[in-house]
């Protein structure tokens, strides 16, 4: 048996002890994730500095402050989700006990990403681990330093059986694929997604992919331009570029493209100083491969503002490029890197347009004063998720689903969507031994008399909350009645 | 020529015609009309395909329809709705909401069984989400497959929700076209070739497959009603059913029993000879008659056995003596075979159920609450049925769909909407408290980190608070009103 085969086979076994379901296992093991967030900060802050060169407080802001909120969340809310949800009844089903039941799908596969190793391979496997599941973690093998320190660190701290790290590359990750799971959790690119999917087909396996794209970002000559840019600047740097979500290319009318370039250079500046290079808080390209690939989106276009790079460093400053045209390198892909294009476009209208002619994005951003705009766009295009007026932070509200649509992905999660997606929600119906009266209607042989009583039971359905509710009404206006009259004397 | 088609209903759908919710209610109405109109047609391709009797169709069939089209359209406006969201310290300000959205274009492919149920109550979800629609009905159930083609395009938009009949080599063309979501209703070999074509397109599936359902029945409760139930469960559309009982297990100490109070019913339902019964159905095919022909193969016939190859006529048979080795419980039965398995009590049946692929769904008759919550809590299913078979089904706020081999999300009612809509996450902020994002930027420090963590961190329920206010406000209120009086 080879190593990834082994690792799953012993997180089958432990699931099928049956110890990750009881709700106080599933709460100690996440208060134990919260305990390593909060003792090993330093080791985790020293490999994505490493992998990334992200500063300490930006490692913690953008991955593990995430992950912490989510863990309080989950641990705080659990009780609730897990509980039996209660549906509305009909007619047939008025004195049976109908409800939603949350269970564990068995063993989950969790595919990391490079770019927030952290929150994108744990807050699954929050999600995970609150379903009563068991999970294998497979980090991405392209951040080295955090891989390793998660393959050290986290089966200190949880159950290392039931959620066991499976380190590797290619090959591994192929093992990996073949072996039979009751839910695949992939984040990555569209290529890889479709042969994740492919190979999850075989045992029929549900997936949830979080997937890219580019995601567009109009700015309306209608808007604060100050902050609008300063919020994508933020948006589209942060991590150097390397984020699902970031704004990956800009449209505007040409009449508002030197402010923008302006008001952009303005933020990159106040964030990073006169000379990235040399400032903390400046990220670098993951590795060389991408700093290539990156570099060569450049070749058509014209940089307006950065544009210096050290590949011996994989840096690459932040630039902008201007007047870029459709058919340029840089529009042929998900950028995911500090490379910001402006697309001049003549307005709305050619915006849509344009959006449309590409694959539904992750995200949609949209800049506007003009709510009419902003309803315009949404209405005209689809995403995964759509963010006006700001960049990146609807990642961060939990009762939001996020994931995407068409090549974007597929499933969600965040909060409550993590448990729901991670949980088999079993529709239970418990009905009684009795009252066979009605149901001599559905038995053959059939009439046209029976089959008026089952005509009537099936499509009489009435909505027993709205009787509830109107009968509260009643005993309400009563009860206001006697007061009033009581007052009134 | 499906290429074509396909390319008309995307440029249908980009036309924006399928969107306004009145267009939607409109087309559901339609399809209503044809449904009502049509009945007798139906019911005769029904009997063709399946020998169904004239009432099983809407029984079966039809009345489903009818309430999902019902709901739908009373409900649209409320799904269609956005849908606020709890807010956080930092979005206090903004508008946060889901906002549905429709998809683009959906492929539903429908089985033979239930050929109008299974195909148009997704075609009902994806209409309502304003989705265009490919229906691709079973070959299988030829009648029902050309009616349905000749029927649809003459009461529905014809571009929006083409119909498509053929074969195996139909569908796989249509498989390799692109689509915005798969809707397949069927057996879980096709579902991984369905779901593999759909992978090269990253296209999200809905597989609606089968299994082994398996019906425990305790010695604790009514055997007589249980096994009436059972049998109805069982025999229905000859046993053709995705969540037909399969196989019962129970104690050997009620076997005899419940061998009797099957016979018994069979005979109430289908008389002495269910072969002349307008109610008892027929295979669907030469194929599947031999394939069950096969499966009773090493068992024991209790009752019944008797067949009729010229009529695709299998009774409804009972069996006896089988094991877990036995052919019968090799495969999904789909048909009019029950085979009946002693276990020594719950926790054999329990270790019997779960030594196979998830169902999708799990029977178990017994007057023990205590019995069912330890089945319910010790094993897992699409669904879970106490003390009945089939019917829910027919309850469209209870979710219906399979996990693992038996399938992947889940339909009916509100289910069908959101399944077949993109539900996409809106967050609209303003382009003011600017102040308060400088914690965010760089240059990072701890003391800006501090702030970021109270505004992410704190968690405080809006709802509660709405509360508290609103109440100080009544207060207040009163006081004041007190207050003035007294001048």
């Amino acid at each position: 048996m080879s190593r990834e085969q082994q690792a799953v086979a012993r997180a089958r076994k432990a699931f099928e002890t049956g110890r990750s379901k009881p709700l106080e296992y599933r709460i100690h093991q996440l208060q134990n994730l919260q305990r390593l967030f909060s003792e090993r900060q330093k080791e985790i802050s020293d490999a994505i500095n490493k992998d990334l060169k992200r500063s300490e407080v930006g490692m913690q802001m953008f991955e593990t402050l995430g992950l912490e909120g989510e863990i309080a969340l989950t641990i705080k809310k659990l009780k609730e989700w897990a509980a039996p949800r209660p549906v509305e009844k009909n007619l047939m089903t008025l004195s049976d006990t109908v409800y939603v039941w949350p269970e564990p799908l068995g063993v989950v596969l969790i595919i990391g990403a490079w770019n927030y190793p952290w929150a994108v391979t744990v807050q699954p496997l929050i999600g995970a681990i609150a379903a009563g599941n068991a999970a294998v973690v497979k980090p991405s093998e392209v951040c080295v330093h955090t891989a390793k320190v998660m393959e050290e660190l986290l089966p200190v701290y949880i159950d290392k059986e039931l959620y066991p790290v499976v380190c590797g590359g290619v090959p591994e990750t192929q093992e990996l694929l073949r072996q039979r799971f009751d839910h695949i959790f992939y984040t990555g690119n569209s290529t890889v997604g479709k042969l994740i999917m492919e190979a999850a087909a075989k045992h029929l396996t549900p997936v949830t992919l979080e997937l890219g794209g580019k995601s567009p970002c109009y700015i309306d000559k209608n808007c604060d331009l100050s902050i609008a840019c300063r919020r994508v600047a933020w948006g589209k740097f942060t991590n150097c570029g390397q984020t699902c979500i970031a704004p990956d290319y800009v449209l505007c009318e040409p009449s508002i493209q030197d402010r923008v370039i302006e008001e952009v250079k303005k933020s990159i500046k106040d964030f990073y100083t006169d000379n990235p290079k040399t400032c903390p808080d400046y990220g670098r390209i993951i590795n060389q491969r991408h700093f290539k690939r990156i570099m060569g989106l450049l070749e058509d276009s014209a940089v307006t503002v950065g544009g210096e790079n050290d590949e011996s460093n994989c840096y690459i400053a932040p630039t902008v490029l201007r007047d870029v045209k459709p058919e340029a390198k840089v529009m042929q892909e998900e950028i995911f890197g500090p490379l910001l294009p402006i697309v001049p476009i003549s307005g709305l209208d050619e915006a849509i347009k344009f959006i449309n002619k590409g694959e539904k994005p992750l995200a949609l951003y949209v800049f506007s004063s003009d709510d009419k705009v902003i309803n315009r766009l949404r209405d005209q295009t689809s995403s995964g998720g759509f963010l006006a007026n700001d960049c990146l932070v609807h990642f961060s509200v939990s009762s939001l689903p996020f994931g995407g649509v068409g090549n974007s992905g597929m499933g969600c999660y965040h909060g409550r969507f993590s448990f729901d997606q991670l949980s088999h929600l079993r529709g239970c119906l418990i009905k009684q031994l009795k009252m066979e009266g009605v149901n001599k209607m559905r038995y053959p042989p059939h009439t046209p008399k029976k089959l008026g009583w089952a005509r009537f039971f099936i499509l009489k359905t009435f909505n027993l909350g709205w009787v509830g509710r109107m009968l509260l009404l009643a005993v309400l206006a009563v009860v206001g009645a006697v007061v009033l009259q009581k007052y009134l004397q | 020529m499906e290429r074509q088609t396909l390319q008309r209903a995307r440029e249908a759908f980009f036309s924006g015609r399928a969107r306004p919710l009145e267009f939607r209610v409109q087309q559901l109405h339609a399809l209503q009309k044809m449904l009502t109109e049509k009945e007798n047609e139906i019911s005769t391709a029904l009997k063709q395909d399946l020998n169904r009797s004239q009432y099983d169709t809407p029984l079966l069939e039809l009345i489903g329809i009818e309430n999902e089209i019902k709901l739908a359209v009373e409900k649209l406006s409320d799904w269609a709705a956005p849908r606020s969201v709890e807010k956080n310290l930092l979005t206090l300000s903004d508008e946060v909401y889901i906002q549905p959205e429709p998809l683009g274009l959906v492929l539903i492919i429908g089985a033979w069984n239930y050929p109008w149920a299974l195909t148009l109550l997704p075609l009902v979800g994806a209409i309502a989400a304003g989705n265009a629609a490919v229906v691709k009905p079973s070959e299988l159930s030829e009648c029902s497959s050309l009616l349905l083609r000749a029927l649809l395009p003459r009461y529905l938009d014809k571009d929006l929700y083409p119909v498509v009949t053929g074969g195996a080599a139909e569908t796989q063309e249509l498989l390799k076209q692109k689509f915005d979501h798969i809707f397949y209703t069927g057996s879980s070999s096709v579902g991984k070739l369905v779901m593999e074509a759909a992978a090269r397109h990253l296209t999200p599936v809905t597989l609606e497959l089968g299994g082994k359902s398996p019906c425990y029945i305790d010695k604790n409760c009514d055997i007589t009603t249980a096994c009436r139930r059972i049998t109805w469960g069982k025999l229905t559309n000859c046993g053709q059913t995705c969540i037909a009982p399969d196989y019962v297990l129970c104690e050997s100490v009620v076997q005899s029993r419940v061998l009797e109070e099957i016979k018994k019913s069979i005979k109430e339902f289908y008389t002495d000879n269910p072969k002349v019964s307008d109610d008892y159905g027929r295979i669907v095919s030469q194929r599947h008659f031999k394939r069950l022909m096969g499966l009773m193969e090493g068992s024991t016939v209790a009752f019944g056995g008797d067949v009729d190859e010229s009529q695709l006529y299998i009774g409804p048979t009972v069996l006896e003596g089988v094991t877990s080795e036995s052919r019968v419980m090799k495969e999904e039965i789909f048909g009019p075979l029950l085979p009946i398995i002693t276990v020594d009590g719950v926790e054999e049946a329990i270790q019997f159920i779960n030594d196979r692929e998830k169902p999708l769904v799990l029977y178990v008759f017994s007057y023990d609450k205590k019995l069912i919550k330890r089945m319910l809590a010790e094993t897992s299913s699409g669904a879970l049925l106490a003390n009945d078979c089939l019917v829910h089904f027919i309850d469209s706020a209870l979710p219906f769909g399979g996990v693992g081999h038996s399938g992947m999300g889940r339909y009916r009612g509100r289910h069908s909407f959101d399944l077949l809509s993109n539900l996409r996450s809106c967050l609209i902020k303003q382009l003011h408290l600017e102040r308060v994002n400088s914690m965010r930027y760089p240059p990072h420090n701890s003391r800006r980190l501090g702030w970021a963590r109270f505004f992410l961190l704190t968690q405080i329920s809006l709802r509660r608070l709405g509360y508290v206010l609103a109440m100080l406000a009544a207060l207040s209120a009163f006081l004041v009103q007190k207050y003035l009086r007294q001048d």
